[in-house]
């Protein structure tokens, strides 16, 4: 099997029912996804799949067979929202802020304060209270 | 161009929001294995007999017997085994240490302890063994309780709070040429060394830790990193390989330290005009099975325990006590936390029997510059609970929503409260805290131990550098925290980092200055080659403290805070929906406003998932619900608006004015939003105020 | 309690993917293997030890599984169809609005992409927010094997704890939802505000003869079969509280107490009743 990650294809080598996560920090070294419970209450492992955010702590790698997969490696090390989160300490500790800023990505244009905050439920951060995020968020779209 | 007081861009780099940074667990060195810790499983008894129910071959096998020098942790006491002997003390407590290079197999493994189960203890109240006892005596309460108009008495309680950095524990150890390294999510370097030094004792002289970028740490990662790097170290060394151990969700809610459980007594004197003239408080505080760092955090939370209030006559009363359950330790906060969320209800409570307005109470009461505190400090003119009280009080509106939302679901409810910033007492001057600056051929490094773990200590040190030495903040480096690379600036805790370390670093930076005479670092560094300045703290020379009679000054310095809690009650759910949070504190001065405005929303935050939300369920002496699914601590949806007022009244001690911050804003959210609840009618003298507290709590 | 990942071992895992309904149940016949749709809960039920079994079959591929449709007057869900579909869904939003509501409150987004209204049902958990609302609209799970198909009312499916009447060989295709006559209401009591777990929740459908379901007040999600019959018999609402109260049986866990739930559920029921007056 395999899927199309950071827009390369690559081939899975490790067992069908690996978490994608570890797929991701194990045999492609992009350990930019975090582990913060594995149990998809946190939200630092999240990616997108097929342009969706998803917890990848809890999914086997075969259900990515053939999707498009993307970390915060894909986003390289200029998307704005990157320098939003550190510009307005939206990151603290960092550990939540990969994904954090993957599930801010699928966030509809003009969104406004609830929507965000509706789109983040699912990231655990524990150092901002939220506030500095939703700040940089809302300056990534442009509505502060 | 100055950079002190601007938000200048972070010295973490963008690495942080790229997946760049490296954390414990994205370390990989040549020929590692993995370590995993086989765990008590009952509360307390007798190891009797221990059985490897597994093909050992490829594994190391570590217990007690391979302590090279002494099997203890070496903290405030060294009563904490690395690995339990005979006796087990807890649940989860660690008794074997396995490592192989294939997790699976390494999970697989099945040791079989038996035991000899002993009745365990767990309610702190019954426990005789105390680990330490605090007295703080001014003037005489009894004569003061004899001469007031009104006595009011109370018992206020505060649960455990699991830190929950984002980012779990994590420690490797390498073996490298003459000794090894420990690379690991740490807040504290050289409280690791000091550990590693009474474990291998001097056959092994060559250990350094490098502090890895940290996922959160607010004290959760000061003393439990040394237990879990003294198992790194012990398979390294067995093993002759580098092991990495880290834990997993469920294994750091279990083990690892919480906030201390407290129970605090107030027996309060009055005037019938609403003047303190006696407080009486009993602080007990539940330490644990180990004694870890319940002596200072005792002492913390007995000094704040009066509350940012002037009394004649005052008595404190504390004890930290055994019990069979992991051990507590560091939380932001350190002891205050409890102590001022009890004394700050219990001021709404003396309001409420006085029929006072609880301002008016705190207006007739507050400390002011010139104030003598519970230990007999005379506080100087950075003294700031006036002002932080007024300010939230006309920001809110208080007075006015108070009486408008009498009778309906809605509520408001304020808090002051005040937190000592570095050390207590003697404890900076014991300390001799060293920081030292390196010339680069570009501009100055900064070479210290204490550790970034997202407050902003790189960028809040640079800033302090930069401008006390006049040069390019781009040019001013933070190196790595690495023990054998750069002073010892102790520990990263107690809100020093800033105001203690920033201070020395302002002293190294001025002296430098003077060494490079008209050059710049780098045509000083081209023309005369290498320059360091290393020097250690000196606390203010006025700084009086007498540790055996606890009195004297406790603190160079305290911040102030005001938090005002907006919130609504669901009356079928008794859900308590925070609207909105004002969150009034003065910290002298910040260094860098956008850094210094996320450390009071995260900890009041925090503050909040204590208030309301965060609840250790102990069962059999083990936290029942360690998982992020049943602790649960606040999401975006749980916070309200928070409006942050950021006040100055500068110390004169720290550099460009500024004190500590990290902690203060712990201290003030809980008793906010239980005085709400309080003003509501419902009589909550414990947090966290669960919809399940409230649903039998009793009506005022 | 060691070590980070996964605490089993992977590799004695066994993972088949089915490329068509048909091919799974083949499958489902021929060996003994547990779907798995979104996954949400595999890792988590396999690491804390309540998820027992090691081989399983992947159906998150089964497109057709998806849909969403009227037919003969009933709103057919497709088993796979995820809590973020159901919340896009207009069928879902005219004609079940509350089925769109307890979407909304499952987990964060992460979840609501993967988490199916087929993997809340065969999980069973007495606290599935999703449940609750198929009960009270008396919706119909539909099974399939190589035998062919069969219809089971959600009322009459569990049988205990985590216990249902499907047969290893059967798969969830699709729920049934037939036309809801009255008004909904809906609530979910968790943990926290977002990303929780029930603790109490509760659908509605306020008719002559009113519909009442729990969550987390029994071993399965439940009809308040008594307290609705009191309502429909002219009983008020006080009464029927009273009722409700001794209806449910719910228990103190981690995450609350049998009283809380008690209280808060007979709290509830004079809500959706004064809500929907």
């Amino acid at each position: 099997m395999r899927f199309n990650l950071n827009g390369a294809d690559v081939d899975v080598g490790m067992h069908p029912m690996s978490r994608l996560l570890d797929v991701l920090r194990e045999e492609h070294n992009l350990t930019g996804t975090k582990e913060g419970c594995g149990e998809g209450e946190c939200g630092a492992c999240t990616v997108l799949v097929d342009g969706e955010p998803v917890c990848s702590c809890l999914i086997p790698v075969s259900q990515v067979d053939g999707a498009e997969v993307v970390t915060i490696e894909g986003l390289g090390g200029n998307h704005p929202l990157q320098q939003l989160f550190m510009n307005e300490v939206g990151a603290q500790c960092g550990i939540c802020t990969p994904g954090m800023i993957m599930a801010a990505l699928a966030l509809p244009d003009d969104p406004t304060l609830d929507d965000v905050k509706t789109a983040l439920a699912g990231n655990l951060c524990r150092c901002t209270g939220y506030s500095a995020i939703y700040r940089a968020v809302l300056k990534w779209k442009g509505q502060e | 161009m100055t950079a002190v007081g601007t938000s200048v861009a972070r010295k973490d780099g963008i690495g942080k929001a790229t997946g760049g940074a490296r954390y414990a667990d994205d370390l990989v060195f040549p020929g590692m294995i993995h370590g995993r810790t086989i765990r008590s499983t009952i509360p307390r008894g007798r190891i009797k007999s221990i059985r490897y129910d597994f093909d050992t071959s490829g594994f190391t096998i570590v217990d007690y017997r391979d302590v090279p020098a002494k099997n203890a942790v070496d903290l405030m006491s060294q009563d904490q085994p690395f690995l339990a002997e005979h006796e087990v003390r807890h649940m989860a407590e660690p008794i074997v240490l396995l490592a192989h290079e294939d997790k699976e197999t390494l999970h697989a493994a099945k040791v079989v302890i038996e035991y000899q189960e002993e009745d365990p203890l767990f309610d702190p109240e019954k426990s005789t063994l105390s680990f330490k006892d605090i007295a703080i005596e001014k003037g005489n309460v009894e004569t003061g309780l004899r001469s007031a108009d009104v006595i009011v008495e109370g018992v206020y309680r505060t649960g455990h709070q699991e830190h929950v950095y984002i980012e779990p524990n994590g420690v490797i150890a390498v073996p490298e040429e003459g000794g090894i390294a420990i690379h690991g999510s740490v807040q504290c370097p050289f409280y690791v060394i000091k550990a590693l030094r009474c474990l291998l004792g001097s056959a092994h002289p060559n250990v350094r830790v490098i502090q890895t970028e940290t996922g959160g740490g607010f004290g959760g990662k000061e003393e439990y990193p040394s237990m879990i790097a003294g198992h790194a170290v012990l398979l390294a060394l067995k093993s002759g390989r580098p092991v990495k151990i880290i834990y997993d969700r469920a294994e750091d809610m279990v083990a690892t330290t919480k906030r201390h459980p407290s129970i605090v007594r107030h027996r309060t004197g009055l005037t019938k005009s609403g003047k303190l003239v006696a407080m009486d408080i009993d602080v007990l505080m539940d330490g644990g099975a180990y004694v870890t760092l319940s002596p200072t955090v005792l002492s913390r939370g007995c000094i704040h325990a009066a509350g940012p209030y002037s009394c004649d006559n005052v008595t404190i009363r504390g004890r930290t006590v055994f019990t069979n359950t992991p051990p507590n330790g560091a939380f932001r906060g350190f002891g205050a936390p409890q102590t001022e969320f009890a004394v700050e209800v219990h001021m709404d409570r003396i309001a409420e029997q006085l029929g006072m307005d609880p301002v008016e109470l705190r207006r007739i009461n507050a400390l002011k510059p010139g104030d003598r505190t519970a230990t007999g400090q005379t506080l100087r003119d950075d003294t700031s609970a006036h002002m932080v009280l007024e300010e939230a009080v006309k920001r809110t509106d208080f007075q006015r929503k108070r009486k408008e939302y009498k009778g309906t679901n809605r509520s408001i409810g304020l808090s002051l409260f005040y937190h000592g910033a570095g050390f207590t007492g003697a404890g900076e001057r014991n300390l001799k805290s060293r920081a030292r600056l390196d010339l680069t051929p570009t501009g100055v490094r900064i070479a210290v131990g204490s550790t970034e773990i997202g407050q902003g200590t790189r960028t809040m040190h640079a800033q302090i550098v930069t401008d006390a030495l006049g040069i390019p903040y781009e040019s001013v480096e933070v190196a790595q925290p690495d023990t054998s690379r750069v002073a010892d600036s102790g520990p990263t805790v107690a809100s020093r980092t800033c105001m203690v370390v920033g201070k020395i670093l302002e002293e190294c930076a001025i002296e430098m200055k003077s060494k490079l005479g008209e050059l710049s670092p780098a045509e000083y560094y081209a023309r005369h080659g290498e320059l360091s300045v290393e020097r250690m703290y000196e606390p203010p020379d006025w700084i009086q403290w007498d540790d055996a009679a606890y009195r004297g000054d406790a603190y160079a310095t305290y911040g102030w805070g005001c938090d005002v809690a907006e919130l609504e009650l669901d009356p079928d759910t008794y859900e308590v929906k925070p609207i909105k949070l004002t969150a009034v504190q003065e910290f002298g001065r910040p260094i860098h406003p956008a850094l210094a405005r996320g450390q009071i929303e995260g900890g009041t935050a925090q503050g909040l998932g204590y208030a309301i939300l965060e609840k250790v369920v102990m069962k059999n002496g083990a936290m029942a619900n360690g998982q992020l699914t049943n602790y649960v601590i606040p999401t975006t949806l749980d916070m309200p608006e928070l409006d942050v007022v950021m006040m100055e009244n500068p110390y004169p001690g720290g550099p460009f004015g500024a004190k500590g911050l990290g902690e203060l804003p712990m201290d003030g959210p809980a008793p906010a939003v239980v005085n709400a609840l309080r003003a509501m009618g419902l009589d909550v003298r414990e947090i966290p105020a669960t919809p399940e507290l409230l649903s039998t709590a009793p009506t005022i | 309690m060691e070590g980070a990942g996964v605490r089993i071992a992977v590799s004695e895992l066994d993972m088949r993917v089915a490329s068509s309904v048909d091919e799974a149940l083949r499958i489902l016949r021929d060996e003994k293997r547990t779907p798995i749709a979104g996954a949400t809960d595999v890792y988590v039920a396999l690491n804390f030890g309540t998820l027992t079994p090691r081989r399983f079959l992947d159906i998150w591929t089964l497109d057709e599984l998806r849909t969403i449709f009227v037919h003969q007057d009933k709103l057919v869900i497709g088993a796979l169809a995820s809590y973020t579909t159901l919340m896009q869904s207009h069928l879902v939003a005219e004609r079940v609005p509350m089925l769109a509501e307890a979407s909304r409150l499952v987990g964060g987004v992460q979840i609501q992409n993967r988490g199916t209204l087929g993997g809340n049902i065969a999980n069973g958990s007495p606290a599935a927010d999703g449940v609750p609302v198929l009960s009270a609209t008396d919706a119909t799970v539909v099974m399939r094997s190589l035998d062919g198909e069969r219809r089971v009312p959600i009322n009459s499916f569990y049988t205990g704890y985590r216990s249902t009447v499907m047969k290893p060989d059967e798969l969830i295709v699709a729920i049934e939802i037939p036309p809801v006559e009255g008004k909904q209401w809906f609530r979910k009591v968790g943990t926290r505000a977002a990303q929780a777990i029930s603790k109490i929740v509760m659908a509605a459908v306020r008719a002559p003869s009113p519909k009442i379901a729990l969550g987390s007040v029994a071993p399965t999600v439940v009809r308040a079969k008594m307290t609705e019959q009191a309502l429909a018999g002219g009983a008020s609402i006080e009464e029927a509280s009273r009722i409700l109260g001794e209806e449910i049986v719910p228990i103190d866990d981690v995450r609350s107490t049998a009283d809380y739930r008690r209280r808060v559920s007979m709290n509830l029921l004079r809500r959706f009743w004064a809500d929907t007056a």
